[in-house]
């Protein structure tokens, strides 16, 4: 996570102590957070040389792994809380790799740019994609290769029978309940198989 | 970033008797080991480094008089370098069955009163570190910091984390494999047969002969070194270039680079290496197995270890490859025990692992880093 009040918001979903698997774990800094602030153990997960180094030199168990190739190391339900934040957008199967952090963890926790927030309709209604602060890249340079609404995510759940235990938007570091879909750049969901 | 300088290898005798896997027992034997850096008064920062298949106690520094006789793992430890000398006490230790010291076949059998040669009793990795963990007794190290090694030596540093699951604090086990596949016993098979079938082999009692099975051994020495390569890098160094200026049309005279550059790899090797010791060595590497007394089960096999777990695996490495790290990684987390697992992206296969690649130094530099900052 890029901003610090988000990764704060997003910790306090996770129970204490919990065993956690983090997708796409970055440069530690939410494990190590989570460690450090809520006595929780577990792995990260991630592709990055440089933030592979980052987690080791922070002292956080990292696996190098490609995450496309799935998560056939872990067994189910193998961690209480498996997090998958600003990484989904990032994946090309994006439903497999959902069904798999639910197989794995007993609670999932995803996060990811809502592309419904209303300044990127604006963008759209005016004839171009949407360049932000969450969506910093133009449409032909981003990483992002799936890009989908908090409105869409919900479907999603539906469809794979996840029961959605709590969900939000964050925007500027406050969390958003109220028109999320209309007034949030970040849509976080947790979620269980019900 | 310094050498440790010049070093001394000392020895070290037990007399106590060592119970081998295969049943048979060493009434005494001798370990050769070089240690580098100063141990703490609580013995809390000690680094033992396991060697593979050719290596030996020789890590780092080089001998006095001898300007070209850089330990094995020079690039890596040393004042400054990522297994830093200035706070971490670093053993290399010779195992037995070796041809560099340590009571191997080389030696007398004092039951004969002639060289031990082919009668040198099986050794294992699990009784390379039962030695190992005396001579760690006999230094007054209660818990090593880390057990560090790559390949063989990683399958050492495996094995303490399951013998001695309190005695270390991390386990550094780099482009390693929880076990031989059927294509690496094969290879290790086509150079013991290289080596036995020569005529200078005598059976392994050579010594009386004053022969040495040469050629076996350069055969054996020409095939390891091609699975110590990646495809990859060996056409990058080679590809097809001609020993002369003209393609010769002769069937036994080298003409490609490679067959030259392999041939020397032999006749070098074939001048200081023993063939007893690479029989025993490549039989070590194939009897290693700790899942085999757990029904194959290697998450069982894991489930006595303690320390934290740091893998690393190269992703041009074909004779260990990435995929076995992997298994390894596997075991660890069924287990939950602490692990982390890089996976770096280098041409020279498994090789690698003796090079100085700034990412795999990294890695390692950030692992003694915090070892080195938490209590022990």
């Amino acid at each position: 996570m890029s901003d610090r009040k988000d990764m704060e918001l997003i910790a306090e979903l996770v129970p204490p102590a919990s065993r956690v698997l983090d997708l796409g774990c970055g440069n530690g800094e939410l494990l190590a957070h989570l460690r450090d602030a809520r006595q929780c153990t577990g792995y990260g997960i991630e592709i990055a040389d440089a933030n592979v180094l980052a987690c080791v030199q922070r002292g956080v168990n990292v696996i190098q792994l490609n995450l496309e190739e799935g998560l056939a190391m872990f067994g189910d339900h193998s961690f209480d809380v498996v997090l998958q934040l600003d990484t989904m957008q990032h994946l090309r199967h994006t439903e497999r790799m959902l069904r798999e952090t639910a197989r794995v963890g007993r609670v999932g926790i995803v996060s990811f740019p809502n592309f419904a927030h209303w300044p990127n309709r604006l963008h759209v209604l005016a004839g171009r994609m949407p360049v932000t602060k969450v969506l910093p890249y133009q449409w032909y340079d981003t990483p992002n290769i799936r890009v989908g609404t908090y409105a869409d995510f919900e479907v999603l759940a539906r469809k794979d029978g996840l029961r959605i235990l709590n969900a939000f938007g964050i925007e500027r570091g406050e969390i958003v309940r109220r028109w999320p879909n209309l007034r949030a750049s970040v849509a976080v969901f947790k979620f269980d198989r019900g | 970033m310094g050498s440790v300088g010049h070093v001394t290898p000392l020895a070290m005798r037990f007399e106590q008797p060592l119970a081998l896997r295969s049943g048979a027992q060493l009434a005494d034997y001798t370990l050769v080991y070089e240690t580098y850096g100063k141990l703490d008064a609580d013995g809390g920062n000690a680094v033992l480094v396991c060697h593979a298949l050719n290596a030996s106690h020789h890590v780092a520094g080089t001998y006095a008089g001898q300007p070209k006789s850089e330990g094995w793992w020079d690039n890596l430890v040393g004042p400054g370098k990522p297994l830093d000398t200035d706070r971490f006490f670093v053993i290399g230790v010779n195992n037995l069955g070796s041809c560099f010291g340590s009571t191997g076949p080389t030696h007398t059998n004092p039951a004969t009163g002639h060289a031990w040669g082919a009668d040198f009793p099986v050794v294992t990795v699990e009784d390379w570190v039962d030695a190992q963990a005396r001579l760690i007794d006999a230094l007054g190290i209660r818990r090593l910091a880390a057990v560090l090694g790559g390949s063989l030596g990683g399958m050492q540093a495996l094995d303490w984390a399951l013998r001695y699951p309190d005695r270390l604090r991390c386990c550094i086990a780099v482009a390693t494999a929880p076990n031989l596949s059927a294509q690496n016993i094969a290879f290790n098979e086509v150079a013991r047969r290289a080596i036995v079938t020569d005529p200078d082999f005598h059976g392994g009692h050579f010594y009386r002969h004053g022969t040495l099975p040469r050629r076996g051994l350069r055969v054996a020495r020409m095939i390891g070194h091609i699975t110590y390569l990646s495809d990859d890098a060996m056409e990058a160094k080679f590809g097809r270039l001609l020993q002369g200026a003209e393609l010769g049309y002769t069937t036994q005279d080298i003409e490609f680079q490679i067959e030259g550059y392999l041939r020397h790899q032999g006749d070098k090797f074939s001048e200081y290496f023993d063939a007893n010791t690479y029989l025993l060595i490549t039989r070590a590497l194939d009897y290693f197995d700790p899942a085999r007394e757990h029904g194959g089960d290697l998450t069982r096999a894991f489930a006595a270890a303690r320390a934290r777990f740091q893998l690393i695996s190269f992703t041009t490495d074909w004779r260990f490859s990435p995929a076995r790290s992997r298994e390894i990684v596997k075991a660890l987390l069924d287990n939950r025990l602490d692990v982390s697992y890089a996976e770096i992206e280098a041409p020279h296969g498994h090789d690698a692992f003796l090079l100085d690649d700034a990412r795999y130094h990294a890695v390692l530099r950030a692992c003694f880093d915090n070892l080195a900052g938490t209590a022990p």
